[in-house]
């Protein structure tokens, strides 16, 4: 299978804190893989790493065919090649409606004069709705987002990173706060998502993680502790030491 | 979404009709071309007003709308004036000039009288020579042109530097600040170029124009109240759309939006630019109608007041900013023009003229803590729109986000 993203040799350190050492990782184009690991383990600076919100101090990180390196690109820019991101707390906005969202979202041109003379074509509008209708919101298209459950607001996250048609798409917690009922449905959107595209989920939760049924690395500070199936890394003596074992 | 413009914010046809209004009927009441109930000088006041509302719509862009509490935009309303005023001085002096020399018995040369327009303009500050940002000032179109160009352009780096260095909130606030108090400290210096302490004055005369100032007033009434309406317009298309919910975004939380792919720096610089432009054009319409202007009127403390104006008015909502603008500037006209009553309070009487500053920090403290929705919000009253309830909670993380009270359902 082909590398979309490959990291490798990544260093970096908080005032004298090493979050990241010496990480190496990579995922090819239709992958789903989930990443593990106990708090502070550098989960999050990972992901802060490949968006661009954190400059490492050492190593590499190589995107898509061209090799390109992601290390001297703004976030904006980041987002653009097709790095998509959603965070652990809903992030949405909270004073638009479902539909300005998802608008906002949807893949189309980001410079600023495109953006100011745009106007939703039909196209626009139908992918909206579709959407909309995936992630159960469609009733909700004119609310604003703010009046939504939390639950909603983690779907509408969720819709709004696949109108943005990422090929990587970097999901932190996606089913916190979240009924069984709607874990369920978010697994099967984060499966399907992973057909046609790379999907990384760091999750907390095993029983989530069992039921994506995927490739597991286990993150332990800073550094990849283990890789393989969820039952190879479980019975891994390192992983039910530093992990599972607490 | 497919309905027109108009249709879907018809908020805007109401103001452009009230606005239409008032012209019409300060028209018909003035001295110049009408029964003469409302005086020259008070058509002025209503047309400097114009001017306010104009610029206090570009505020509320740039804070109200993408989260920036400029502290700077009088500066380059000031600066608008100054595009314009240099013209003004120049043309008019020169019309006195050719005209005294036409008395001599030999002609003057083209230099001779660049020469005595230079004395008659700069001889207040020890001067005659004609500095080099006065190069163009015989020229009206380039003049008109640099009323955009100068603020622009110091818009446009001064933005760059600051926007692309990520600072943000009130570091952003002190820094536009020190902008506009460096700015006005520089052209307070007599050799900055611009006449010191003195400005430029007599910009109320228009070079070549025999019309008398009833006339002319109301002229600059109707050109005011032209720019405020494109203006609004203008404003009103641009947050209407994608680019409006783009800009909301970075105010209530521009990570985000940066992780969707918009380089918040370049929309940021482009609102700051644009707003910029529509203070300088405010100003240029402002002081010929004022008749003088000076670096005093750039100093920090207007930039403060437009920040009140649209806090009163109700900031996020473009006719708040136009209100709160206009109540505001004609009450303290009111007040400070000496028309107020004093109310003796027997041990000690209350002269508004001095105690005008209490009352105006006093509601704009009460309206920050109270009702953040300001003067606008009496109409979520009246249309019956409710506010959320979110305990207390903003809209987004951003400093300058919107707040719990400021939104509606």
């Amino acid at each position: 299978m082909s590398t979309l993203l490959e990291v490798s040799g990544v260093s970096v350190s908080f005032d004298g804190f090493r979050a990241i050492n010496n990480l190496s990782f990579r995922i090819g184009n239709a992958e789903l893989r989930a990443v593990i690991g106990p708090n502070g383990a550098g989960k999050t600076t990972f992901m802060d790493i490949i968006t661009g919100k954190t400059r490492p101090d050492e190593g590499r990180v190589i995107w898509g065919e061209k090799s390109v390196s992601l290390l001297r690109l703004s976030e904006a820019a980041i987002a653009q090649m097709g790095i998509g991101r959603k965070f652990q707390k809903p992030t949405v906005f909270e004073d638009q409606t479902v539909q300005e969202n998802l608008l906002m979202a949807l893949k189309n041109t980001r410079g600023w004069l495109g953006v100011l003379f745009y106007h939703p074509t039909a196209t626009d509008l139908q992918k909206v709705d579709d959407l909309a209708t995936e992630i159960g919101l469609w009733q909700e298209l004119t609310r604003k987002s703010g009046e939504l459950s939390h639950g909603q607001k983690q779907w509408l996250e969720i819709g709004m990173l696949l109108a943005q048609e990422p090929r990587l798409l970097l999901v932190d917690e996606p089913a916190a706060g979240m009924s069984p009922q709607e874990r369920e449905h978010t697994t099967d959107l984060l499966v399907q998502a992973a057909r046609t595209r790379a999907v990384v989920v760091v999750e907390h939760d095993m029983e989530f993680v069992r039921r994506l049924n995927c490739k597991v690395t286990v993150l332990h500070e800073g550094s990849v502790l283990a890789e393989g199936s969820l039952d190879h890394v479980t019975s891994n003596q390192d992983v039910i030491d530093v992990y599972l074992g607490r | 979404m497919d309905r027109s413009f108009v249709a879907r914010n018809p908020s805007v046809l109401v103001f452009l009709a009230l606005l239409s209004l008032f012209t019409l009927v300060v028209t018909v009441l003035s001295e110049g071309f009408g029964i003469g109930v409302i005086s020259t000088s008070f058509v002025k006041t209503l047309g400097k007003t114009l001017c306010l509302c104009l610029i206090a719509v570009a505020m509320d862009l740039v804070w109200g709308f993408t989260g920036i509490l400029s502290l700077g935009h009088f500066a380059f309303f000031g600066l608008g004036g100054y595009m314009i005023g240099m013209w003004l001085m120049y043309e008019r002096t020169r019309l006195i000039v050719v005209d005294a020399m036409s008395q001599a018995e030999i002609p003057p040369t083209p230099s001779e009288v660049v020469d005595a327009i230079g004395s008659q303009i700069f001889g207040v500050v020890g001067s005659s020579e004609f500095p080099l940002v006065w190069a163009f000032a015989d020229s009206l179109a380039l003049q008109l042109m640099l009323v955009v160009l100068v603020p622009g352009l110091l818009a446009l780096v001064f933005g760059w530097l600051a926007f692309r260095s990520r600072v943000t909130g009130v570091y952003l606030s002190i820094l536009t600040q020190a902008m506009t108090l460096a700015l006005a400290l520089y052209l307070f210096q007599n050799d900055s170029g611009l006449r010191g302490n003195n400005g430029l004055s007599g910009l109320q005369n228009l070079p070549g124009v025999t019309a008398a100032q009833d006339i002319v007033s109301i002229w600059f009434l109707w050109a005011s109240a032209l720019a405020l309406g494109l203006g609004y317009l203008l404003a009103a298309w641009i947050v209407a759309g994608k680019f409006g919910s783009v800009i909301r975004g970075i105010r209530d939380n521009e990570a985000r939006v940066r992780f969707l792919g918009y380089s918040v720096e370049v929309y940021k610089l482009a609102v700051f630019t644009l707003t910029a432009c529509l203070a300088a054009i405010a100003g240029a319409l402002y002081y010929p109608q004022a008749g003088i202007i000076n670096p005093e009127e750039m100093a920090p403390i207007a930039s403060i007041y437009l920040a009140v104006w649209v806090a009163i008015g109700g900031r996020g909502r473009l006719y708040g900013a136009v209100i709160g603008a206009a109540f505001v500037s004609l009450l303290s006209t009111w007040f400070t023009g000496g028309q107020a009553p004093d109310i003796p309070l027997g041990f000690y009487t209350i002269k508004w003229v001095d105690w005008w500053q209490v009352l105006l920090g006093g509601s704009f403290v009460l309206v920050t803590l109270f009702a953040p929705q300001g003067i606008g919000g009496l109409f979520d009253l009246w249309s019956n729109r409710r506010h959320p309830d979110r305990h207390g909670a903003n809209l987004g993380p951003d400093a300058g986000s919107l707040r719990e009270k400021e939104a509606t359902q």
